[in-house]
């Protein structure tokens, strides 16, 4: 097969390269070639399968959900929510000041008082499966919506975000009744009104995670969805609305940054539970040390994905593109280094490699779309921005060479090889599709350098030996641990981190204690 | 013949199994009824000192089994109550009535051997497998949070410090204590009864001098998981939450509970252990 030598990105001289299949073993440097040479042989056109939008109707603008009913904001002022993959303007949403966040919360606390902290734990608990099952029933809308406002493929939103939120308030519903069989010796009684911020990766998910554990403990909720994807919890608004529940339990207010610090600030508020980056949950934790007020955190990752050399490799590759790419790798628990053992490094890149060239990067709501569109400009850059560090520090840089759509925000699924811990690609959370490959030599190696980093959220190991994976797994310091899988999530499993990942755990039975008092 | 004129003790720190004075080789001047002494003033390097030493004794600490950790916190129980009269002297002395001196050595000592018997079962209670709806095997469990600074409650001399101190190392983890100024006698006490008692060097690290020099250099190290604030000073203790965000260390605050309080059963329990724990979620595939 001819060769066609193709200039690479980024101004360096083309290269000529080897073609696959001629039954000699690839080192990394052809692979590195091949990065920039071999258009990829695995894939195969597909028709355009979109799944329908036309029976989205989404109304001009939308206002705030306070105490059972729309208000307009006192601001006066909407934004704008756009589709990542087009641009295009998708509707307009209020944005809340700190006067609605004062309404939102006088609303939530009124609540608390009149009707929720006296409705008994089984009538809360209907409550919740009614959401549960109106998320189900509305599944499909939802995860169309979800894609359009996020970028996200349907595949995921149909397949993860949208049946893993009903879930949730499936689980917490049954729990509602039984706080008192939850834990040992304690008698446990709700906190008052939570004030809750989300970020915009899974933004119907993480509304779940935070309001259904907060209403079967008897809390109320005011709610912040993240500024780029509002259009999830407001519809989550309406079917809160359409299951009845008291007005005022759950609040939903959207705006940016400004929102959600008078809602930190707002004095009637008893909890703050916050899921986002690292450096604005500090500043998140500084005013709740000055308020004495209770926070519970979830904040950024740099997992380590590590595979060992007696990994059973193909599995390792998807867990390994799993980790990385699902969700564009907009996920705090993404596994973005990749600790790969020196003797089977050549192996992995090259099988890393093509696993990734097959991935399908476009539309959201192509149903055969593996990548969908980064969620918004601002993060694009920020993500173009730290890949090209990498570069600049003379990381070899391999990329998808798939067509990217003209407009809407997309960057190629991308690795990194010789990464070394000092990279700021192997240190700082790029929050995007890219993946630093670091090697070891010894299992002592894999762990401290697993560890060497200031989060602690999550890690993978890949290793065939049972031994060897239950002791790496108690040394790697991280919430959650998935050996020899990836990206795996369920209601009854708690989720957080340690260190600088945050605190707090949400999901399971661990999952109630940031709303009790014990 | 003239009366036997006594050995006097040197007030030192206790930094990684070691008495050291402090590396500026400052003292601060406590002056009680009967006598005036001269205790180490700790500095900023002397907490890092101890940091580091934590930090270095927490790995084996850590992998020891509850088991072991279990036996070695009982042995402190009878260590101190094999010199019981000591740290009875020792409270009279920073004037605690020799009655009120008694009831507090022995109900640190019996909170003590309550917490051995803790190490190997806290484990069990906090645990879960969890019924995930994949085909994983899925368990939740607690695990040591790492180095946990624990600012002592200035006003009660043992039964305060080891109420904090005891449920923190019992969870797993390191610690740095800072001292009560007034009551640094039973603290350096305490580090010797910790000492000889198969603690391993690191693993309790108690620092004396004052407060006002140490603590914020303790609550802004970026390599202290954790605080134990009693602090009674409401500035003070704003102070440190807020250096504590620098790394988003795990904190509790608790000001100064009259010293009735560490009689009741409020002053202990297993959330005490939990507190300065993290839950590590685990999954794996369960199939052929």
């Amino acid at each position: 097969m001819p060769v066609r030598p193709v200039a690479k990105r980024r101004g360096k001289p083309a290269q000529s390269g080897r073609a696959l299949g001629n039954g000699k073993r690839l080192k990394v440097e052809d692979t590195a070639r091949l990065a920039v040479t071999q258009p990829p042989r695995t894939t195969w056109p597909y028709s355009p399968a979109p799944e329908a939008r036309d029976y989205i109707k989404l109304a001009p603008r939308y206002e705030l959900f306070v105490g059972g009913k729309w208000l307009k904001p006192k601001s006066g002022r909407h934004f704008t929510s756009i589709n990542p993959a087009t641009e295009e303007v998708l509707t307009h949403v209020a944005d809340a000041s700190s006067a609605d966040v004062d309404s939102a919360v006088r609303a939530a606390r009124a609540a608390y008082e009149k009707y929720w902290r006296r409705c008994p734990g089984s009538e809360r608990a209907k409550y919740l499966y009614r959401i549960a099952r109106a998320i189900t029933e509305r599944s499909r809308e939802l995860a169309v919506l979800e894609s359009l406002d996020t970028g996200k493929p349907i595949r995921e939103s149909r397949d993860f975000d949208i049946p893993l939120a009903a879930a949730h308030f499936f689980y917490y519903a049954g729990w509602a009744d039984k706080l008192k069989w939850a834990f040992p010796n304690a008698s446990p009684t709700p906190l008052g009104v939570a004030g809750q911020i989300i970020p915009w990766n899974f933004p119907l998910l993480m509304a779940a995670w935070k309001i259904a554990p907060a209403l079967a403990c008897g809390n109320t909720v005011v709610l912040k969805p993240a500024e780029t994807t509002p259009l999830s919890a407001l519809w989550l608004a309406e079917i809160i609305e359409q299951a009845d529940l008291p007005p005022g339990v759950v609040n939903i207010i959207t705006g940016g940054p400004q929102t959600g610090s008078a809602l930190v600030r707002q004095p009637q508020v008893d909890k703050i539970a916050f899921t986002g980056s690292t450096e604005v949950g500090k500043e998140i934790a500084r005013e709740c040390a000055r308020l004495r007020r209770r926070v519970t955190l979830e904040l950024g990752g740099k997992a380590a994905n590590i595979i060992f050399d007696d990994a059973p490799i193909d599995q390792a590759i998807e867990g390994v593109i799993n980790g990385i790419f699902f969700n564009q790798g907009h996920v705090c628990c993404a596994g973005s280094r990749l600790l790969v053992q020196e003797s089977v490094l050549d192996l992995v890149v090259r099988k890393l490699f093509r696993r990734m060239q097959t991935l399908r990067v476009g539309q959201p709501l192509d149903k055969n779309t593996d990548v969908g569109a980064i969620n918004s400009k601002a993060q694009l850059e920020k993500i173009s921005a730290l890949a090209d560090t990498g570069e600049a520090a003379g990381c070899t840089r391999y990329e998808t060479k798939c067509m990217l759509p003209a407009r809407g925000f997309w960057f190629r699924p991308t690795f990194f090889t010789g990464v070394s811990l000092s990279h700021r690609i192997a240190q700082e959370e790029i929050f995007g599709p890219v993946l630093s490959v670091i090697t070891f030599r010894t299992p002592d190696e894999a762990v401290e350098k697993a560890n060497n980093t200031r989060y602690g959220l999550s890690a993978g190991v890949w290793t065939d030996k049972g031994s060897k994976n239950f002791k790496i797994v108690s040394q790697l310091r991280a919430g959650v641990v998935w050996a020899n899988t990836y990206n795996k999530f369920d209601p009854s499993s708690p989720f957080g981190g340690y260190k600088e990942s945050g605190f707090g755990r949400e999901g399971g039975v661990h999952g109630l204690l940031p709303y009790l008092e014990r | 013949m003239a009366a036997r004129v006594a050995v006097r003790k040197t007030h030192k720190l206790y930094i990684g199994g070691a008495f050291v004075r402090s590396e500026s080789g400052r003292t601060f001047e406590l002056s009680l009824h009967e006598q005036v002494f001269q205790v180490a003033r700790a500095t900023r390097k002397d907490v890092r000192d101890a940091v580091r030493a934590a930090r270095t004794a927490w790995p084996s600490w850590r992998d020891r089994t509850a088991y072991n950790r279990g036996q070695i916190i009982y042995r402190l129980a009878e260590i101190i109550e094999s010199r019981r009269d000591q740290f009875v002297e020792t409270l009279r002395i920073t004037g605690s009535p020799s009655g009120a001196a008694e009831k507090e050595v022995s109900a640190a000592i019996d909170r003590i051997v309550w917490y051995a018997g803790w190490c190997d079962k806290i484990e069990q209670l906090l645990s879960t497998k969890n019924p995930v709806g994949v085909h994983h095997f899925n368990v939740s469990s607690p695990e040591a949070t790492g180095v946990v600074g624990v600012v002592a409650p200035t006003e009660s001399g043992l039964i305060g410090l080891v109420s904090a101190l005891i449920p923190v190392v019992c969870a797993g983890n390191c610690a740095v204590v800072i001292a009560s100024e007034r009551e640094s006698l039973s603290a350096v006490a305490f580090a010797e009864a910790i000492a000889t008692a198969d603690v391993p060097a690191g693993v309790v690290n108690i620092l004396t001098g004052y407060r006002s020099e140490t603590v914020p250099t303790l609550a802004s190290h970026m390599d202290v998981n954790a605080l134990d604030l009693w602090i009674a000073d409401e500035e003070q203790d704003a102070a440190a939450a807020q250096l504590a965000c620098n790394n988003v260390k795990r904190v509790r605050r608790h000001g100064e509970p009259p010293q009735r309080f560490w009689f009741t059963d409020a002053a202990q329990g297993p959330g005490w252990i939990e507190a300065f724990m993290e839950i590590k979620t685990v999954w794996h595939p369960a199939g052929v």
